[in-house]
């Protein structure tokens, strides 16, 4: 059963999810207000590549990227925005990775959602879906020959990426070795436009959970305090040694695939079906109706925070573009085993 | 004491074990197994927690290994075949290959290949794989085709900071012997001069060096010197050491066991002929395995890989151009 904060918590822990509900309802604010100065950006060709937004699905990235702490390792996929900046990320390391500045963390090498700072724990995905939840394992074992205590790791994925051999071999891996791992999955419905049917065939996402032996949650992704709660609970579950943890959120995604695809293949139906709720929203007026936030504040955080995305913006904008001639060509951190230029004609 | 290829490369992993406290074995049956050809036998009980049993997922062993590698070890992933590498395949080019250049963060993997052809494999336990991996920015391809140079090769493997494809011969394990552990090792990424010679030059690597340092003795009672290089890494590749071999000889025959399209002996061909035209007293020359699977019946598979026979039939056809 999923936990209410209506549950007669005593005082000082409604103090604290109260904070930590308003710490998440402005990080998902700064992401949708990024998300849609990316879009603009997008429409007047001012981005190079694919522009992936998180729109619907912030709640729910936020609660992994809140609930994990410095020490902790995070796996972000491409609609994470909101996640990300909870974890830590800058926002200028978006930004600058979508408009490509050489001061970005993937100095112009990778593009849009393929950025990360593995020292810092934020692992930079590739492309291939399922394939970063192994890697999060890997930092896992290691920090456990390290001797480190109570850390935990989180990955978020799609529902499309349940279906790769990547995950299923990363989970049950987690699983043999018991490790402190949490598994998101964005349930939005759609892999693109192939819908959940030809997908999977089991009743339910989290019905994975139990043939790999792991703690199975569900949650309805459009609702803040559910997805702090149950996502929050599951990332200490891990962390107390409890061995992996499989979350699946339930939730629509209200924009393409890309900013390239219209998405008709979503119906009015949907759309306006419980699951197309706006988390956002629902984040707002459950807080003003818990007197925790007034229309007042949340007016001033978004102009406030618009203005923060507008200025980051206009800060990259004047960053210089990597330049070919001083790129340094080469895929090998150790010099002597590097290959010289092929031949003399080139 | 004498010490076989096989031997040498669980000395090289006993030491990197004893070394480095970073050092960690994660393979198939690598544990108190020893692993399928015994190149882990008694690590895990030297080393109690650091050779770790994986579960058949090569492509989580792999990502795993990254992981742990961004956090500071240095993971040694035992593949029970090069064949089954295929599944890992998409961690190692795509996220091992590629972490330096895009974080600047180094991924010092090393992943090691029992590749190569016994008699009887057939298709799927047989394969080379180095071409493939060598394709690929951002991995260093390791063949050793000596005693000497597996163990310190190896060693060298799991010191570097990039990912190694470290590829050891199947036929080598048991049948390469050698007196002793070497003191000294020639660093990774400079091919080495086999046997010298001033009449052709034969390039090979892995299990083929030693084919050709046979033919190299037969052609020598015809009068004929063969100069046979090592390769030992195939990634980088020692150009300049090719260059001053076929300086010397003019005449260029590279020798591969794996398939003919593209590949090490195109790579070596293409160079010389491209930079080293004007050394050549003849077309440079290769020869490879037969454009099919590797066959499974000893008289079909000793006819798809290069022989020493079929090496020196070669090498007497060049010569005579």
């Amino acid at each position: 059963m999923v936990p209410t904060i209506e549950s007669a918590a005593p005082v000082e822990k409604l103090s604290r999810l109260r904070e930590e509900a308003l710490r998440a309802y402005r990080w998902m604010l700064l992401a949708r207000f990024a998300d849609e100065k990316l879009a603009s950006l997008f429409r007047g060709a001012k981005i190079v590549g694919g522009v992936f937004l998180g729109k619907g699905q912030e709640a729910l990235s936020v609660a992994l990227g809140q609930s994990l702490r410095r020490g902790d390792v995070f796996a972000p996929l491409i609609r994470d925005g909101a996640g990300r900046l909870a974890f830590g990320e800058p926002l200028l390391d978006g930004l600058r990775t979508y408009m490509g500045s050489s001061l970005g963390p993937m100095r112009g090498r990778d593009a849009n959602v393929h950025r990360g700072r593995p020292k810092e724990g934020l692992l930079p995905m590739i492309s291939h879906l399922g394939a970063m939840i192994s890697v999060v394992n890997g930092v896992l074992m290691a920090r456990r020959f390290q001797g480190a205590r109570n850390c935990a790791g989180g990955a978020c994925v799609g529902d499309g990426a349940t279906s790769t051999g990547a995950f299923h071999e990363a989970l049950n891996q987690a699983a043999v070795e018991k490790l402190p791992l949490v598994v998101v999955v964005a349930n939005n419905q759609f892999a693109y436009s192939t819908p959940t049917s030809k997908q999977f065939a089991c009743q339910h996402l989290v019905d994975k959970a139990e043939g790999y032996g792991v703690a199975g949650h569900v949650l309805d992704g459009a609702d803040l305090l559910e997805c702090l709660a149950v996502v929050g609970g599951a990332v200490e579950d891990a962390r107390a040694g409890r061995g992996p943890q499989l979350v699946v959120g339930s939730l629509l995604r209200l924009c393409g695939h890309s900013e390239a695809d219209t998405a008709g293949y979503v119906s009015a139906s949907l759309r306006t079906s419980p699951l197309g709720r706006d988390c956002l929203r629902v984040a707002e007026a459950s807080l003003t109706g818990r007197g925790w936030l007034d229309e007042a504040s949340i007016e001033a955080w978004r102009r406030e925070l618009h203005q923060t995305v507008e200025d980051a913006v206009d800060q990259v904008r004047r960053e210089p573009p990597p330049d070919p001639y001083r790129e340094e060509w080469t895929a090998l951190s150790t010099e002597r085993l590097r290959e010289g230029p092929p031949s003399p004609a080139s | 004491m004498s010490i076989t290829y096989l031997e040498a490369i669980r000395e090289a992993q006993a030491k990197a074990l004893a070394d480095d406290p970073r050092v960690f074995i994660y393979g198939q049956d690598v544990g108190s197994f020893g692993g399928a050809f015994k190149a882990t036998k008694n690590l895990a009980q030297e080393f109690p927690g650091r050779v770790l049993d994986a579960p058949i997922s090569e492509d989580a062993m792999v990502g795993s290994a990254v992981g742990a590698a961004l956090q500071g070890m240095r993971p040694i992933i035992e593949m029970q075949f090069a064949d089954f590498s295929t599944v890992g395949f998409n961690q190692i080019v795509n996220q091992a290959a590629t972490m330096y250049w895009r974080t600047q963060v180094p991924c010092p993997v090393t992943i090691r290949l029992p590749f190569g052809g016994l008699s009887g494999g057939g298709p799927f336990h047989s394969q080379c794989m180095e071409a493939i991996y060598a394709h690929y920015p951002g991995l260093v391809v390791m063949t050793p085709a000596t005693v000497e140079d597996a163990y310190s090769m190896l060693i060298e493997a799991v010191a570097i900071d990039d990912p190694v494809i470290f590829c050891e011969h199947k036929y080598l394990y048991n049948h390469l012997k050698a007196e002793g552990l070497p003191t000294e090792a020639m660093p990774a990424g400079k091919a080495r001069i086999s046997r010298a010679g001033r009449d052709l030059t034969i390039v090979a690597y892995s299990a083929m060096v030693h084919e050709a340092l046979a033919v190299a003795e037969e052609l020598a009672g015809e009068g004929t010197e063969v100069e046979v290089v090592d390769l030992r890494t195939v990634k980088p590749l020692d150009t300049d050491t090719i260059m001053a071999s076929v300086a010397r000889t003019g005449r260029l025959l590279c020798v591969g066991e794996a398939w003919p399209w593209g590949g090490v002996t195109a790579e070596v061909v293409a160079r010389v002929a491209s930079e080293g035209f004007g050394l050549l007293d003849a077309p440079p020359m290769r020869l490879n395995a037969k454009d099919t699977p590797v066959p499974y019946h000893p008289n079909l598979w000793a006819a798809h890989r290069p022989t020493a026979r079929a090496i020196a039939a070669a090498a007497r056809n060049l010569l005579r151009l």
